[in-house]
């Protein structure tokens, strides 16, 4: 085998924590106090940050505007159903198409930004979507949500219930299955690109590898993952409101990949665990402090374990991942001393 | 015709609250390349230093007003001298995320400290009620939030291109390296710069609390306008930031009155536009 042959094949191989931490969402649906609903929460959390670290872990590229993806899936999935498009999995491949066609779109216009400028316009673009969602009430219930938005059983079996779950099996397979295919893209040639293209552009740019193009395709393939999250929330929730395009939404889930740390695919659903259990831990001890801890963890985070959570605990225990990503304190590579 | 004027002058004085809530956010940011998105909650500070001189202390709003440019300053200093300055070397996002770290805990700090509902505050007569000016009745307030803006604009542009400190400012913000070269002792002039944007948002939100609601969630809600300004201006630029804070106070207001419906649509509108079009902002340098 060649070397390079070699390379991809290891990279592919599967450790045991990988194993280990989808067995341990199994697991959870067994044990008889668990709380489904919670747990599907967090996954689908989880899935939006993966579609983050794809941008920013794997590109290096920041985004305010995330939430806007997470939200266009998600209504695509409520007005589907509203019309009569009850099937679920259809229903999630829909959305999820058609946030990947926006994103697509909006990796083309911002392409030539970075910076401030790029966080800027993609907070723009986020927050001209929600208010325009939030007014148009006619169109979409305002505040209020989306009425009529039911979804017929899964594969025609199982029907949604009260106490999730179904939801949390189907969102369970749903974001396995997209992991899988992320995990292979980013352990694929394509991958290394993007990782070179953060690391250092202009080098491979002199190599001949298109970035340009490179960089619209992750932010269509970000946007595709981001809206399938959404849609799962619509559908396992039955339920569609302006927050799903909140900006608010679209920090959060740059805290959780940066808790959860970015650049290895795992940070995002590390990240979804601690800030979603955190959260509920902080505001059941004080309704209307919380956020202090939350504001807290975010300056230790950044301050202490730059790299996120996840690996550094795996520094402290010597299990240290031979990662892709190598560093994930994205230097600004685009500058160039004087 | 008289509303519309009325209108023009009200979207002119928010922008003057906005440009002096901002300004000292865009030097820094062109002057040590950091992203402080924390500086909102200093002008949320400078707002509840005011409330606290008058009530505690006794004295009048307009006394307040310098004393809550000195707290904010004062507390800027020591900010930057503790924590950010450990992280000037930092990329954007660690920098973001340290920020908007510090604006949360200051939501709950400020909640904590000062309670979690809206604070009202009591105007001296002089400063209530309207005012007969060119036909318009104007309120006077927004007549002294204007006077107030033009002699800091001015004030700002004397110190920045006139003074000795002025100069090393406009030193380090062209090229930190060779100033630092030239024997410029950059630390000082960073800390400086900074406390002293820092006690210019505090009199921003001091002169806000009357105008914009002043409670804990004072920088979640105008965070976005204050970053939409400064990278609108261009960073670093004074007058960028002026220009920035006129067309986007004026717009917001005008817009809001008549076309209701859009909300802030049209504010994003304009954003986008213009950063994809000139990315270093209106009067930015290019990158």
């Amino acid at each position: 085998m060649s070397a390079h042959r070699l390379y991809f094949a290891n990279q592919a191989r599967w450790s045991g924590w990988e194993l280990a931490f989808w067995l341990a969402w199994v697991v959870a649906f067994f044990i008889p106090q668990s709380n489904l609903a919670l747990l599907s929460q967090i996954l689908i959390w989880g899935l939006f940050a993966v579609s983050m670290d794809l941008l920013l872990g794997y590109r290096g590229l920041p985004s305010f505007g995330q939430a806007a993806f997470f939200g266009i899936g998600a209504y695509t999935a409520g007005y589907l159903s509203k019309f009569g498009w009850t099937e679920p999995i259809s229903g999630l491949l829909v959305s999820g198409a058609v946030a990947g066609v926006v994103g697509l779109a909006a990796g083309r216009v911002v392409r030539g930004l970075h910076g401030v400028a790029l966080l800027m316009v993609t907070l723009g673009l986020n927050s001209l979507l929600y208010d325009f969602v939030q007014r148009s009430t006619e169109l979409t219930g305002g505040d209020d949500g989306l009425p009529g938005v039911g979804f017929a059983p899964v594969l025609g079996l199982f029907k949604f219930d009260m106490i999730g779950r179904t939801g949390y099996l189907y969102t369970l397979v749903a974001c396995f299955v997209i992991f899988l295919l992320l995990r292979a893209l980013v352990r694929s040639p394509y991958g290394l690109a993007l990782l070179g293209a953060r690391d250092n552009p202009r080098r491979m740019q002199m190599l001949g590898a298109p970035i340009d193009r490179d960089l619209t395709l992750v932010m269509g393939l970000s946007a595709a993952v981001a809206g399938m999250a959404g849609a799962l929330l619509t559908q396992t929730t039955q339920f569609v409101a302006p927050e799903v395009l909140s900006f608010q939404r679209s920090a959060d889930v740059l805290v959780i990949l940066v808790i959860g740390g970015a650049g290895f695919l795992y940070g995002g659903f590390i990240g979804a665990l601690a800030f979603i259990f955190l959260r509920d831990l902080f505001a059941a001890l004080n309704p209307i402090y919380w956020y202090f801890w939350i504001g807290l963890l975010l300056v230790l985070t950044v301050t202490f374990f730059r790299r996120g959570l996840l690996p550094a605990l795996a520094d402290l225990w010597g299990h240290r991942r031979k990662p892709v990503a190598v560093d994930a304190k994205h230097p600004k590579s685009q500058e160039v001393a004087p | 015709m008289s509303i519309a004027l009325t209108m023009l002058f009200n979207g002119l004085t928010y922008g003057v609250l906005l440009f002096v809530m901002a300004v000292g956010l865009s030097v820094t940011m062109g002057m040590m390349n950091f992203a402080n998105l924390a500086h909102v909650s200093l002008a949320m500070l400078g707002g509840y230093l005011t409330i606290t001189a008058m009530d505690h202390l006794g004295v009048s709003f307009l006394v307040s007003l310098p004393l809550a440019f000195l707290g904010t300053m004062a507390f800027s200093w020591v900010l930057e001298r503790l924590v950010l300055r450990h992280f000037y070397g930092t990329d954007d996002l660690t920098q973001v995320l340290l920020t908007i770290g510090l604006l949360f805990m200051s939501v709950s700090t400020v909640a904590y400290i000062w309670g979690p509902s809206f604070k009202p505050i009591t105007m001296p007569a002089v400063l209530t009620g309207q005012m007969p000016v060119m036909g318009l009745s104007l309120e006077r307030y927004r007549l002294f939030l204007l006077a107030i803006g033009i002699a800091l604009a001015l004030a700002l542009v004397f110190g920045l291109e006139r003074t000795r400190f002025g100069a090393m400012v406009r030193a380090c913000v062209d090229n930190r390296r060779a100033a630092s070269g030239c024997g410029l002792n950059i630390q000082r002039i960073f800390a400086l710069t900074f406390a002293i944007g820092g006690g210019l948002a505090g009199l921003g939100g001091a002169l806000a609390a009357n105008l914009l609601t002043l409670d804990p969630n004072f920088p979640l809600r105008y965070l976005i306008y204050m970053l939409i300004v400064v990278s609108v201006g261009g960073m670093g630029s004074v007058a960028g930031t002026l220009l920035a804070s006129v067309v986007i106070g004026i717009g917001d207001v005008v817009g809001k009155y008549y076309v209701p419906q859009a909300g802030g649509i049209m504010i994003y509108l304009v954003t986008v536009v213009i950063m994809l079009v000139r990315p270093q902002g209106l009067l930015g340098r290019p990158a």
